[in-house]
């Protein structure tokens, strides 16, 4: 474990940026935390936090002045390895017939200030997207090449719950570098290879007994904190044994069927492929963009959604997120960040949507 | 052959038509495509019809507005409305919240002179429409898109969804989460490309209703964050007064 001073962080971000990594992390956007590209350590949101409940999130100043005190923002790394919009080929007609190009989706990037929830969220991704039949090529390409600089809670936000999906707070692996931000220093320990490199060129030291101890203080600290919990005891058997609970329709009474739980789920990985014409019809570009069992054409087949009503939308995602994810993945499909909980206009909270149905187990709804 | 096009104008500001007028770049593409046959906007140039695509932008307002959606019908094959007015009555379907002789009284010194309807209604009320493209004003992209659409013999791209999921495609940071700003975003359809949103303001749901709206739990929320039974009334009677879903939620809260 090595120690590196405060005002040493911007090194970290130039070495980053001559290996030739396009370094991107959290900065400032309209009223929130957001990722970016960063050219130095000054553009990081320094000594702000925020205040974070089910449908509120508002920024505030932070007299510790840390440089990563605040938590998680509306924004996940997935809007870089599997993002929003992506053409995935273009089609032009010629005299010789159809021909086909794809552009390369290989970006050198490097991601500064992943937290522990978010390592985890990417590693779910890579057994949707590479532990595959057949890899997706477009995540496969960012996904090899990206530099992944880790950073250790020091806080947990009001709509956290990592402890209870065991995802956090602290970093277990994945990260080529982790950083823990201490009152006076930076903790960094390499986990690769490349890593090693990086840290090599940095001016460190040995870290301090007194630093490791005030940093296990710390996670315990941020462990205590949580906002949220959720029960996972026997979680996905309860939900599957639940389909018919009468708190099903009491959340679609609520929900809005927007979308934003899905957009903001740093695993949510549903996307839909739409062919794009050209007037003259010489050309077309096959484009996938993010999609969700929130929508009604989602599951159009034959004419007829198989999920009309907001209660069977809202229980397919939350059921998959934390029940039939493990017969998919072997393991749950939430990471317990609470971007769901915070960025959902009417502040549906899934931790809450989960204990209710626990408390009143095998009850059931005629309607359903 | 090239297929005909029709441009048709119903009560309405033009805005509508004029989008297809501002496609600039694609519009000589779509003039090698389509004949443009009745575009008054564009082109004093009329030719009879049939047509093959007409695009009808206003709502039906007077019974010689009644009788005329009637005879396009039947000289187009394919129909489409465009814009809020024609698909679900506009601006001025407002006075159908109160009495239109009222109104007429105080605008016109010769009221006896105005022949119109009681109620301002969209297109399909009146005949059948093959689609329908939201908007005030509509989406250039999306116009090309239905144009394409029908020139490719496929269906439009037209996603039906809230406006969220492209708010959040695009990264824009919840204006109502994050700054509790009231905003119809949820409740309304996709298509702007999160145009107010984008300026930090609410969405004003000039597209009208998404596929599934839940206005009530909506409404609830913007109570929660201080507006009044009017101010919510009035939030969901604007540009689409007349669509169902937000006729029935600003009823609900008028005073």
């Amino acid at each position: 474990m090595r120690a590196l001073a405060k005002d040493n962080l911007s090194l970290l971000i130039q070495a980053l940026r001559e290996e030739g990594y396009e370094v991107l992390g959290p900065r400032m956007g309209e009223g929130a935390i957001i990722y970016g590209p960063l050219d130095s350590a000054e553009e990081l949101p320094r000594g702000w936090i925020e205040e974070q409940e089910a449908g509120r999130y508002r920024l505030k100043r932070d007299p510790a002045n840390r440089y990563f005190a605040f938590t998680l923002g509306p924004q996940s790394w997935k809007k870089y390895l599997h993002p929003p919009n992506l053409c995935l080929y273009k089609t032009k007609k010629t005299d010789q017939g159809l021909e086909f190009k794809s552009e390369s989706w290989h970006k050198k990037q490097a991601f500064l200030g992943v937290r522990a929830c978010e390592m985890e969220a990417i590693l779910k991704q890579d057994r949707v997207f590479l532990e595959q039949l057949h890899p997706d090529k477009p995540y496969q390409e960012r996904r090899e090449s990206v530099f992944l600089v880790g950073v250790n809670c020091s806080r947990a936000g009001g709509a956290c719950f990592c402890v209870s999906t065991e995802t956090g707070p602290t970093l277990k692996s994945g990260d080529d570098i982790t950083l823990t931000e201490l009152e006076e220093i930076f903790l960094l320990e390499a986990r690769s290879a490349r890593g090693r490199a990086v840290l090599g060129r940095l001016p460190t030291e040995e870290a301090s007994s007194h630093a490791l101890s005030e940093a296990a203080r710390q996670e315990e600290h941020v462990c205590r904190q949580m906002g949220r919990t959720l029960d996972t005891e026997g979680l996905a058997e309860l939900l599957k044994n639940n389909l018919n609970h009468p708190r099903w329709k009491d959340v679609g009474d609520r929900c809005l069927t927007c979308g934003n739980c899905t957009m903001v789920c740093p695993t949510c990985f549903c996307f839909s492929v739409e062919e794009m014409t050209d007037l003259a019809g010489l050309e077309s570009q096959r484009v996938r963009q993010w999609d969700s069992c929130f929508s009604e054409q989602f599951t159009l087949t034959s004419g007829n959604s198989q999920r009309s009503s907001a209660e069977a939308r809202y229980r397919q995602w939350m059921t998959h997120k934390l029940a039939t994810w493990h017969d998919q993945f072997d393991e749950s499909g939430c990471v317990g960040c609470g971007r769901c909980i915070v960025w959902c206009p009417v502040g549906i909270d899934i931790t809450e949507e989960a204990a209710v149905i626990r408390e009143k187990d095998g009850a059931s709804h005629a309607n359903s | 052959m090239k297929k005909k096009l029709a441009v048709w104008k119903f009560s309405s500001c033009d805005g509508c038509q004029l989008s297809l007028l501002d496609c600039e770049d694609e519009l000589l593409t779509l003039a090698d495509q389509l004949e443009i046959a009745y575009f008054l906007e564009a082109s004093s140039r009329i030719q009879p019809g049939p047509y093959d695509l007409s695009l009808v932008e206003g709502s039906v307002s007077t019974p010689h507005e009644r009788r005329a959606i009637q005879e396009i019908r039947s000289q187009s094959k394919f129909l489409v409305t465009i814009g809020a007015c024609a698909t679900s009555g506009g601006i001025q379907a407002l006075r159908n919240f109160a009495d239109v002789r009222d109104f007429l009284s105080v605008v016109y010194a010769r009221p006896d002179y105005i022949e119109t309807l009681d109620k301002v209604s969209p297109i399909s009320q009146h005949v059948k429409v093959d689609f329908e493209l939201r908007g005030c004003p509509i989406n250039k992209r999306q116009l090309l898109e239905v144009a394409n659409a029908f020139l490719n013999k496929r269906r439009p791209n037209i996603p039906n969804h809230s406006l969220c999921m492209e708010c959040k495609r695009r990264g824009l940071v919840c204006v109502t989460v994050a700054h509790g700003t009231p905003c119809l975003g949820p409740v309304t359809q996709a298509g702007c490309g999160a145009l107010c949103p984008a300026y930090n303001r609410g969405c004003y749901g000039c597209f009208g209703p998404m596929e599934t709206p839940n206005t009530a739990a909506l409404a609830q929320r913007l109570k929660d964050h201080g507006m009044s039974s009017q101010e919510i009334s009035r939030v969901f009677r604007t540009f689409n007064a007349e669509a169902p879903a937000f006729k029935e939620e600003s009823l609900r809260h008028e005073e």
